[in-house]
């Protein structure tokens, strides 16, 4: 027998059960303005917490540790480079990673030596690297240059392939909200920005736009060519379509999601494999606000714009002129045609 | 099915190019690993313009070709080294890196036009005496390092002092890159070699400084009539200040003519000679030709060199990584750890979902793992592509993308279901939308890619190029394979009598006929009708709707007649 999902999805397909996605559309816009308020003040409150790319400065990590402990560490910093800050962490059960400010090269070379005799490793084991303090930030500008580029050109291929550009509008806003809301929960949860997660970001935008697609696709199926003679106003339309596509929504995105949820369990223990973890973690907030704000934030902001153009008003009035003179009953009581 | 044997034949013919790589190309059958999977070291440099001004990519490849002969000279092998977002380059390196190279790599390109004083092998050889004229001869008892007299030019054999003659004399060309010689001052003669290191040089103090170079082109000589001699040569245009200098010298050194070597100029750069070429006339037009036994290749190496050198660029270093050996693997286990549980959680899903469908959707994935697992080591051998852990990163995520084409496709299959269809006929109407909406939804994908990769840097670059690479084969997959398949199982009797566990039970699904007289004979549907399937959706939604209230509100009455 079907499972319960199948079922709920064959309810949706009728319209028996329905979620009010488009009539709702105060409160969810009500919860995403909450969301984006919180997600700009979590980080102007908090401070992002800007990884060693965006600082700049040097990282050792020490890896087949037998006895990880943060103290040698410290130690060797300290005689080395006496006064500077070091940044002690353990990663995983035989890894270390150190970071300090920026050091010359013979500094650098003598605390790779220093901490390779600290931990008893041999030095091939200790990794050093130097990052100048532009390299975040200028992976950022070609980042966002490159999200500037992507949404002008995502825009315009919606616009002609849906013959709309309110869809395009639709889509790109709930797409920036997306990003806003993702970049938000990602400081909250406090893991360190590094250019990673501007890639994990950057990679919503394929994911988002992608959902969105998908379900504007079944909308405009909906709503374009019968639509003088449905008789459904036009947000009832979108709805249908959303409710629809729910199914497919909700097991694309869990389909989605669960390697993103295994690379960052993976990730998080593991010595090295921050890239890992700083993708997977942008990527699956991403993912699931992105699935979200489809559903309740592009389908209704695109009814809204089309609500008010003449011909759908003019139809949408027909329409309930219509079953008002059949007794306010809904659809299911027209005779059989 | 065409379409499967079309979906064989690809398979069989990537199988095949990676196979001929492998036997005549150097190809593998594993994928080549990026640095920071591999162990080694990468550094990553800017170029240093001014605000506002951008860096061309004929600069970047210029610079290019010079640290590529800059980390060749020190012996190193395997470096890659590639520009990256139209702005840097990035320099990769197996293994540990020795401070030498790194220096090497490090300093910025200097191009300098010294007189040539005196030349000689780079053996240490004393001084054919017909070779150069001896030097005024000073207190040599303590060798001084101070001309004697004071030299009027920089052709003058007065800048070779006693001390000066020594160190020529002795002058190791395997020692160059300790001599300091590339940041030697430039008002100072310079003791250095050529860049093959067969001969070495004593040359005056700096005459003309690469920045005064317009241009620099290779080209034929050409003959007064136009001719070409089918000799190579290098033309260079200096501008104003470089046209002066370059007059006052031309004058100097043709008068010297005959006075092998001191009628020769030195292009010098990073310290070493490029190219030592004669002085054969008076120039005062500030476009020398540079002749001398050149190939196409070697006149255009020198001429990009030379406009390199006088390019106002230099580099600053961005970011430099050193990962260990261990690191590398350790890194790669854990991204092939963490992908093949994803893979597992998404096979599970999709069979708890759909059923023996489910395994349509495996049989896709594994179908699409193989094609992309051979386009990589194909690329990594034809195009030198390295696999890196972002790259990983975003083949394990590629997974959930691509099984959502799958999704998407299904669910249209059971809307038709839904709608009363029989299987086949619903593959069918479905299909034709699916399509569509995968198309349009995974060009969005493609779009993000290639934006992402264009514009990217460093990690980005693989994560993208993965992610685009993994798109393009989904749709093909999506077209080639899962449809087909769909098709034939849709002809099984397992399948079509809507058996519980296929996962496209029409009683499941909630099916509503039409009615007996209505009930669709299982055709392929035309194209003619697909087109118009949007409109009589809309139609047939309304009648699955109003029998499901029908059937909702028949339930207490008694049997639905549709049952």
């Amino acid at each position: 027998m079907a499972n319960r999902l199948t079922t709920f999805g064959n309810d949706l397909y009728t319209g028996k059960r329905s979620f009010n996605f488009v009539g709702g559309r105060k409160k969810w816009y009500t919860v995403a303005a909450v969301l984006i308020i919180l997600s700009v003040l979590i980080p102007v409150v908090r401070g992002f917490n800007f990884g060693i790319e965006f600082r700049g400065g040097s990282q050792f990590q020490i890896s087949g540790v037998q006895n990880a402990t943060e103290q040698p560490a410290i130690d060797a910093v300290a005689e080395v480079v006496p006064g500077a800050v070091a940044r002690v962490t353990i990663v995983g059960e035989d890894g270390v990673r150190v970071q300090t400010d920026q050091l010359e090269q013979a500094e650098s070379r003598e605390l790779t030596a220093v901490l390779a005799d600290a931990y008893g490793v041999p030095e091939s084991e200790v990794t050093s690297s130097f990052i100048g303090a532009s390299w975040g930030a200028d992976i950022t500008r070609q980042a966002l240059l490159g999200l500037a580029a992507f949404l002008l050109l995502a825009a315009v291929i919606m616009a002609l392939y849906f013959r709309t550009w309110k869809m395009s509008l639709a889509a790109i806003l709930s797409l920036l909200g997306d990003l806003v809301v993702t970049a938000g929960l990602y400081a909250a949860v406090g893991f360190e920005v590094t250019p990673a997660a501007v890639i994990g970001i950057l990679t919503i935008l394929s994911y988002s736009l992608y959902d969105t697609v998908v379900v504007f696709d079944k909308i405009r199926e909906n709503t374009s060519e019968d639509g003088q003679e449905s008789r459904r106003t036009f947000a009832e339309s979108v709805n249908l379509a959303v409710n629809q596509t729910l199914v497919r929504s909700i097991n694309t995105s869990v389909v989605a999601a669960l390697p993103v949820a295994a690379i960052l369990f993976i990730g998080a223990g593991v010595l090295g494999a921050d890239t890992l973890r700083d993708i997977s973690l942008a990527l699956l907030i991403g993912i699931l606000v992105g699935t979200w704000s489809t559903v309740f934030i592009a389908a209704p902001l695109y009814s809204q714009l089309r609500e008010g153009e003449p011909a759908i008003k003019r139809h949408d009035q027909k329409v309930l002129k219509e079953r008002e003179r059949a007794g306010g009953s809904t659809a299911e009581a027209l005779p059989v045609a | 099915m065409r379409s499967l044997t079309w979906l064989g034949v690809l398979i069989v013919a990537l199988f095949g190019i990676n196979a001929a790589g492998v036997i005549w190309g150097g190809g593998s059958w594993t994928p080549k690993l990026a640095l920071d999977l591999e162990g080694g070291t990468q550094i990553i440099l800017a170029p240093q313009v001014a605000e506002g001004e951008t860096v061309s990519q004929e600069q970047l490849d210029q610079a290019v070709s010079i640290i590529r002969q800059r980390v060749d000279a020190s012996g190193v092998s395997e470096a890659d080294i590639t520009t990256q977002g139209g702005q840097n380059v990035v320099v990769a390196i197996p293994g540990e890196l020795d401070e030498q190279t790194r220096n090497r790599i490090e300093s910025s390109a200097k191009l300098e036009l010294r007189p040539v004083l005196l030349a000689d092998a780079a053996t240490n050889q004393s001084i054919d005496p017909s070779e150069s004229p001896e030097p005024t001869d000073g207190a040599e008892e303590e060798l001084s390092a101070t001309p004697s007299v004071e030299p009027t030019d920089a052709s003058d054999p007065n800048w070779v002092t006693p001390a000066l003659q020594d160190e020529f004399d002795t002058f190791d060309c395997a020692t160059l890159d300790e001599s300091g010689a590339n940041v030697a001052p430039s008002d100072e003669p310079l003791v250095t070699c050529d860049s093959t290191r067969t001969i070495k040089y004593l040359l005056g103090p700096v005459e003309v400084s690469g920045e005064d170079i317009v241009d620099a082109t290779n080209g034929m000589v050409q003959t007064q009539t136009g001719a070409t001699t089918g000799q190579w040569a290098v033309n260079i245009v200096f501008n104003e200040r470089g046209t002066e200098a370059f007059s006052e010298v031309s004058q100097r050194l043709f008068a010297l003519n005959g006075q092998t070597p001191r009628d020769q100029f030195a292009f010098v750069l990073d310290g070493a000679v490029l190219s030592a070429p004669q002085m054969n006339g008076v120039i005062t037009d500030g476009r020398p030709q540079v002749t001398g036994n050149f190939t196409q290749e070697s006149s255009k190496a020198l001429a990009d060199q030379l406009k390199f050198g006088a390019l106002p660029i230099s580099f600053e270093v961005q970011s430099s990584d050193t990962i260990s050996a261990t690191l590398g693997t350790s890194q790669l286990q854990s991204g092939l750890i963490a992908g093949i549980i994803g893979l597992i959680l998404v096979v599970i899903y999709t069979l708890f979902q759909y059923r023996a469908l489910g395994s349509v959707t495996i049989a896709s994935l594994i179908i699409a793992g193989v094609i992309t697992y051979l386009m990589i080591t194909i690329l990594g051998w034809y195009q030198g592509y390295r696999l890196s852990l972002a790259g990983i990163a975003g083949l394990i995520v590629a997974i959930g993308f691509t099984a959502d084409s799958f999704i998407v496709y299904f669910e249209r299959v059971r809307d038709e279901l839904r709608d009363g269809r029989p299987l086949v006929g619903a593959v069918e109407a479905g299909w034709k939308r699916a399509l569509r909406t995968v198309l349009s939804s995974k060009s969005m994908n493609l779009l993000a890619a290639v934006v992402l990769y264009i514009l990217a840097v460093g990690s980005v670059r693989g994560f993208a190029f993965t992610l685009g690479l993994t798109t393009i084969i989904d749709v093909i997959v999506v077209i080639l394979f899962t449809h087909p398949m769909l098709q034939l199982l849709a002809q099984t009797r397992f399948f079509s009598s809507g058996h519980s566990w296929s996962g496209l039970d029409p009683q499941a699904l909630g099916a509503v006929y039409r009615g007996r007289a209505e009930f669709r004979k299982p055709v392929a549907v035309p194209a003619k009708k697909a087109a118009s399937s949007s409109r009589e959706a809309q139609k047939r939604q309304t009648i699955a709707e109003r029998k499901a209230a029908q059937a909702d509100a028949t339930v207490g009455a008694g049997e639905s007649k549709e049952s």
